[in-house]
């Protein structure tokens, strides 16, 4: 496996691995790192540290019965056994993102325009998680944010202002950056995209049309 | 949580590719005791430690972890119960868990353990490293009430099992990672622990110089290629 030229910040890393993002960030966080193995050695660093955390905490009295009860608890149930082999990784969605679209076919695409489509997955509100589909050659209009935007490249490629970014590359943008996404013309490009803030359109018909889609 | 910092995070989530490995600092002087006080009265770590050798005690409790995967080992069990249970009740009460739900949780987070010992790896995490991902993923369950995805499985190593020397080095290095923290001046460690904890969102982390993290960063990296590794030829084999 290759590697990601674009990675996630040290900032989401630590967040992801103590566990105080919203689930969409989760969500697309856990998308980069099942394709990106930099990044996991970095989450589980992380967690190595949490790790310190548990081992050096100052222990806190169980009640008498404790042991006992674990033990019974132990004794009903099975353990797993070690799965021998993994499925085959999906050549476009990773696990994570699997557990909430089922498969590509089955994903229900709402038109946004010039061949435009997208689709809100179901997390918690604090952030918003949508797949993008933009056909081979076409711009996503011009837009910037209130908050953050993470755009995950899950199949082709785009390329805006902060460079090209192919399969498992992650753009981490915030709210000075206005870009306009070209998809490349090879391929028509599918993404994950994360949002904590509604995107902002700067042309006219685009900012009516933005309540109705929801972007 | 309060609300504010939970609508604020985003922005503190936005460091940049620069940010990433910065460079380690020598520890400052305030940070190390003087010669003389080190002789009369080291500083107390925050819990007493039992008197077994540092070196060896991840690598006893991987050990037990190990005989409950392969050979479902109660006695294991129960040792490991011992040491980590009134650490997970604390970890969680100061997660913000009362005491009664803490310690449902950490029966939980063990029995956890027993049943999920397959997916056990110690060349990807010592036995604490690993029950604190099981303890964040139930206090994300219960606290924040949101499912949390985690990445895709990664096979496992070449057979019959990756090299021991390898193996002792991660836990090793995870001891002294924590033995780092532990020498950390107390307003820095009290600052990691509440990130842990849940409570803060920002660069505390990677502001804590003095940390190992990169040794254990590159070790972990290590271990992954050689996960890959094992996959393409068996996938060519």
């Amino acid at each position: 496996m290759t590697d990601p030229i674009h990675h996630l910040t040290e900032d989401l890393l630590q967040s992801y691995a103590t566990g105080t993002l919203p689930e969409a960030v989760n969500l697309i966080v856990a998308s980069h790192v099942s394709l990106c193995d930099t990044c996991r050695a970095a989450v589980e660093s992380y967690e190595a540290l949490g790790g310190a955390v548990l081992d050096t905490q100052e222990v806190e009295a169980l009640s008498d019965d404790a042991l006992d009860r674990a033990m019974a608890a132990i004794r009903c149930v099975a353990p797993e056994t070690r799965p021998i082999q993994l499925p085959d990784p999906d050549p476009v969605v990773p696990a994570p993102l699997r557990n909430y679209i089922g498969s590509l076919d089955k994903v229900r695409w709402r038109p946004l325009g010039l061949g435009v489509k997208q689709a809100i997955l179901d997390t918690t509100s604090e952030a918003t998680a949508r797949l993008l589909f933009i056909p081979a050659g076409v711009a996503v209009p011009d837009h910037s944010h209130k908050g953050l935007e993470l755009t995950l490249v899950l199949q082709g490629a785009f390329s805006d202002e902060d460079g090209r970014f192919e399969r498992g590359d992650i753009e981490v943008a915030d709210d000075s950056v206005e870009h306009m996404p070209v998809a490349d013309i090879s391929e028509d490009c599918i993404c994950l995209a994360v949002t904590d803030a509604p995107l902002r359109f700067n042309g006219f018909l685009p900012r009516m049309l933005q309540p109705i889609f929801r972007i | 949580m309060p609300k504010a910092l939970r609508t604020s995070f985003m922005y503190s989530l936005l460091t940049t590719d620069a940010q990433r490995d910065p460079p380690p600092l020598a520890p400052t002087r305030r940070d190390r005791p003087s010669r003389t006080s080190a002789t009369k009265e080291r500083p107390k770590p925050v819990t007493s430690r039992p008197s077994t050798p540092r070196e060896s005690e991840a690598a006893t409790w991987a050990a037990l972890l190990i005989r409950i995967r392969d050979d479902r080992d109660e006695a294991a069990f129960a040792t490991l119960f011992r040491h980590f249970a009134p650490r997970l009740k604390g970890f969680l009460m100061r997660s913000g868990a009362d005491a009664t739900e803490a310690e449902e949780c950490a029966q939980e987070v063990m029995t956890t353990l027993w049943v999920k010992a397959a997916q056990f790896d110690p060349a990807r995490a010592s036995a604490a490293t690993w029950l604190f991902t099981i303890a964040r993923n139930k206090r994300i369950d219960r606290i924040r009430r949101q499912r949390r995805p985690e990445p895709e499985d990664l096979p496992w190593g070449p057979e019959p099992d990756p090299d021991q020397a390898s193996l002792l080095g991660l836990q090793q290095e995870t001891e002294q990672l924590a033995a780092a923290m532990n020498a950390l001046p107390e307003k820095q460690r009290d600052l990691i622990q509440k990130a842990y904890f849940g409570d803060m969102t920002h660069s505390e982390i990677a502001d804590a110089t003095g940390l190992p993290l990169g040794t254990i960063k590159s070790r972990l990296r290590l271990a992954l290629d050689r996960l890959r590794h094992a996959m393409t030829t068996r996938d060519q084999s």
